[in-house]
């Protein structure tokens, strides 16, 4: 016989878990009991929230399930927003949590919350483990469901009786699981993928709309060979940075609320939209009813829920992103004739490049650029939310899928650190760079603790402009300069990184940039630059809310 | 807008019916009614929802609802043969004297049974789809109805097709 939690420990094993995140408790003490001399590496946060996003960028660098656990009650509600954010951005983590012990569930026993009941709505789907008997087949099912078909979040509550209860031992773990209520479809329908092919082959202005899916079923290497092949420009979204090189002549950057130029007018104008991996989402389409306008559309998605859900699809491709791209691969015979749409789009990306006002002020999109120029492409980069996430986006070339993270659907403040965090367990060969806002660092600023503790050398590179930047943006742009409660008091940050043990360094001159960044990155420790930016520098060009996403404001033109 | 009803297969197991039923009103959908109870099929139940909207949200309806782990097959009946049926039971004042005869033929037409004389008020149960029922309670309401209750619709295909696992 063998305890529920040394069962638990030996199938997080067998699920390759090599690294958790977590936050002791109570119900939690046989669990942390059994971790206590056990290989998988546990790394105590300093909040349960920063657990969720760290397995959450765990997961996103490596591709692999990441793993939190926190304790009942608070530990568990604060892995919420942590979930959350994961299952926004279809993300797969399992998170574990402890219960109370089942002759107390229900009774409102100390600390007992009902997490089950709580992530519901934000869970691909979640487990209450009533008997430690069970607990071998729901692991095994929580790492399959979290990983396969549209990724996502399952948690797995755990009451402190099945910990302690006892299994047998020996008993075999099947080796595949099978759940008649969940059979993902991997591979695109012939006919409609024909059919697709023979809208590509007649386009005369196609265009790739990429996203999240493609980096999540690792479909780059596919993605780029066949915009190739057919010659068809793609654009990407917020969370598709990276699936095509930045730099590779047919890619326009990102599309949307605060995407190019060349992009929005490339969706407005093309008569062909192929779909890959994305969803359609607001801050992508702007006003829905004049989103690509004049096209026909091909969605490729695995989760058939997106197709139609916000845009009228012509052919929808049910599929893995990736099976539906070898299969256009090898099915292809004709591409259309794009020469005059891709130099007209070439034309529009000289005309209209992403700028900023270049003079000694120190300005934050600087900063990301000098940041892409040392990096290269070579680094991790995680960003928190606002106008630091989209001058990451705009001005930091993605060469890579998974070198870049980022809280997309649920936009979540304070997510960047602690993704950093996990980021480096995934890839501790890469340097990995959390570029935050001064607002969002000090959401989770209490990682300091962590990196200080495991010198984990993550890099933060604070655009301080005193500032909820993006909020006061708005407030600029359609409240009349009303910054109503959007200004944040200075804070040494320095001192700040000083007292967890953390090295930093504060840069107020254009000057100071290059060589702080140099700096950081040849530490080996954690490290703060605190770069006091232009304070009311805006995030251009933009789409106001409710607009087409051709009707840019703060564009400018070469 | 008109009213489908979807059959819905799913695992009996602890929450799935919060799993469903929160699904639809996180999303917006609106349940019209829905009858929940075992099947055929051990360790499974059959939940039959008549939900309102049109084409396109009950296409998103069904596709969320499949998406739910523990649901194994989503079909709509609305388009298909079925027989859809409804229980409801009826407590109406029916003093002695010419209105419990009058409530008593009523019955008898509708083919509502008897399954309760009370000194003051009698128990009536019918079957048969929404609108018999309703016709019914409409019929009932002068003579004062004391309490009403109405399992939702459940319903199946007719012939030999069914709605069976495997999505
Ligand atoms: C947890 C959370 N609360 C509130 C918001 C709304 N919000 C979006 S951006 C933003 C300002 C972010 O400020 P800062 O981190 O300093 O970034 P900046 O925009 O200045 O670069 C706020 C408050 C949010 N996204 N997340
Ligand atoms: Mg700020």
């Amino acid at each position: 016989m063998k305890t529920g939690a040394r069962t638990l420990i030996e199938a997080l094993q067998r699920e390759g878990v090599d690294t958790i995140f977590g936050y002791p408790g109570g119900v939690v003490l046989p669990i942390y009991d059994e971790l206590y001399d056990s290989s998988i590496r546990h790394i105590l946060v300093r909040h349960e929230q920063a657990a969720a996003h760290a397995a959450d960028g765990y997961a996103r660098a490596s591709g692999r399930v990441g793993v939190c656990l926190a304790t009942s009650g608070p530990g568990a509600c604060n892995l919420v927003t942590g979930i959350a954010t994961a299952y926004m951005d279809s993300i797969p983590i399992v998170a574990l949590t402890g219960q109370v012990p089942t002759a107390l569930l229900g009774n409102d026993a100390f600390q007992e919350s009902d997490i089950t009941g709580i992530t519901m709505p934000v869970t691909k789907h979640n487990y209450l483990v009533k008997d430690a008997g069970d607990l071998d087949r729901v692991v095994q099912e929580a790492f399959y469901v979290a990983r396969t078909g549209r990724p996502g979040p399952v948690l797995v509550d755990i009451p402190k009786d099945v910990s302690t209860g006892q299994v047998l031992e020996g008993k075999p773990v099947p080796e595949t699981v099978s759940l008649r209520g969940y059979q993902p479809t991997y591979q695109g329908h012939v006919r409609q993928i024909e059919k697709a092919l023979d809208l590509i082959a007649t386009a005369e202005r196609p265009l790739v709309y990429a996203g999240g899916g493609v980096v999540l079923s690792g479909a780059s290497a596919e993605l780029l060979e066949f915009v190739e092949a057919a010659a068809i420009p793609v654009t990407t979204t917020l969370m598709g940075l990276g699936a095509v090189p930045g730099d590779h002549p047919l890619c326009l950057g990102m599309l949307g609320m605060h995407g190019t130029q060349s992009a929005n007018y490339a969706v407005t104008e093309c008569d062909l939209l192929v779909a890959v991996g994305v969803r359609f989402d607001d801050r992508v389409t702007g006003k829905i009813e004049t989103f690509a306008p004049n096209a026909t559309v091909i969605h490729i998605d695995i989760d058939p829920a997106e197709i139609g859900k916000n845009k009228k699809v012509d052919v929808p491709i049910v599929g893995d992103v990736k099976a539906v791209l070898q299969a256009f691969l090898s099915r292809m015979q004709k591409r259309g004739d794009t020469a005059n749409w891709v130099s007209r789009i070439g034309t529009w990306k000289a005309q209209y490049p992403l700028g900023y006002r270049d003079d000694d002020h120190l300005r934050p999109q600087y900063v990301v650029e000098q940041l892409s120029d040392i990096l290269k492409g070579e680094g991790v980069v995680v960003s928190e939310v606002g106008q630091n996430q989209m001058w990451t986006a705009l001005y930091y070339c993605f060469k890579k899928p998974r070198t870049w993270i980022t809280s997309g659907g649920l936009g979540t403040m304070g997510y960047g650190f602690p993704a950093a965090i996990g980021a480096h367990y995934a890839r501790p060969d890469l340097p990995v760079v959390d570029i935050a806002g001064d607002g969002s660092f000090q959401m989770n600023i209490q990682e300091l603790g962590t990196v200080a503790q495991y010198n984990i050398p993550v890099k933060v590179v604070i655009l301080n402009n005193m500032y909820l930047g993006m909020v006061r943006q708005w407030q600029e742009l359609f409240y009349d300069r009303r910054y109503s409660y959007t200004e944040l008091p200075p804070v040494d940050f320095v001192k700040i990184a000083n007292a967890y043990g953390v090295e930093g360094l504060m840069v107020d001159e254009k000057a100071g940039v290059r060589e702080a960044l140099e700096t950081a990155l040849a530490t080996d420790g954690p490290f703060v630059l605190d770069f006091r930016v232009e304070r009311e520098e805006n995030v251009f060009p933009m789409v106001p809310a409710g607009a087409a996403i051709n009707e840019m404001i703060g564009v400018r033109q070469q | 807008m008109k009213p489908h009803t979807l059959s819905v297969l799913v695992e009996n197991r602890a929450g799935v019916l919060s799993r469903v039923a929160g699904m639809f009103s996180r999303r917006g959908f609106n349940i019209e009614s829905l009858a929940v109870g075992t099947c055929e099929e051990p360790n499974m139940s059959r939940i039959t929802i008549v939900v309102n909207g049109d084409d396109g949200v009950v296409e998103q309806v069904m596709k969320q609802t499949n998406k739910l782990i523990d649901v194994i097959k989503v079909s709509d009946l609305t388009k298909r043969e079925s027989v859809e049926r409804e229980l409801a039971l009826i407590k109406v004042a029916a003093e002695t004297g010419p209105s419990r005869a009058e409530i008593l033929q009523i019955a008898d037409i509708f083919r509502a049974q008897v399954v309760d004389v009370g000194s003051k008020t009698l128990v009536l149960q019918v079957t048969g789809d929404a609108e018999k029922i309703d016709a019914l309670e409409k019929l009932l309401r002068q003579y004062g109805i004391k309490e009403l209750v109405r399992t939702g619709k459940i319903a199946l295909l007719r012939g030999a097709k069914t709605v069976k696992s495997s999505k």
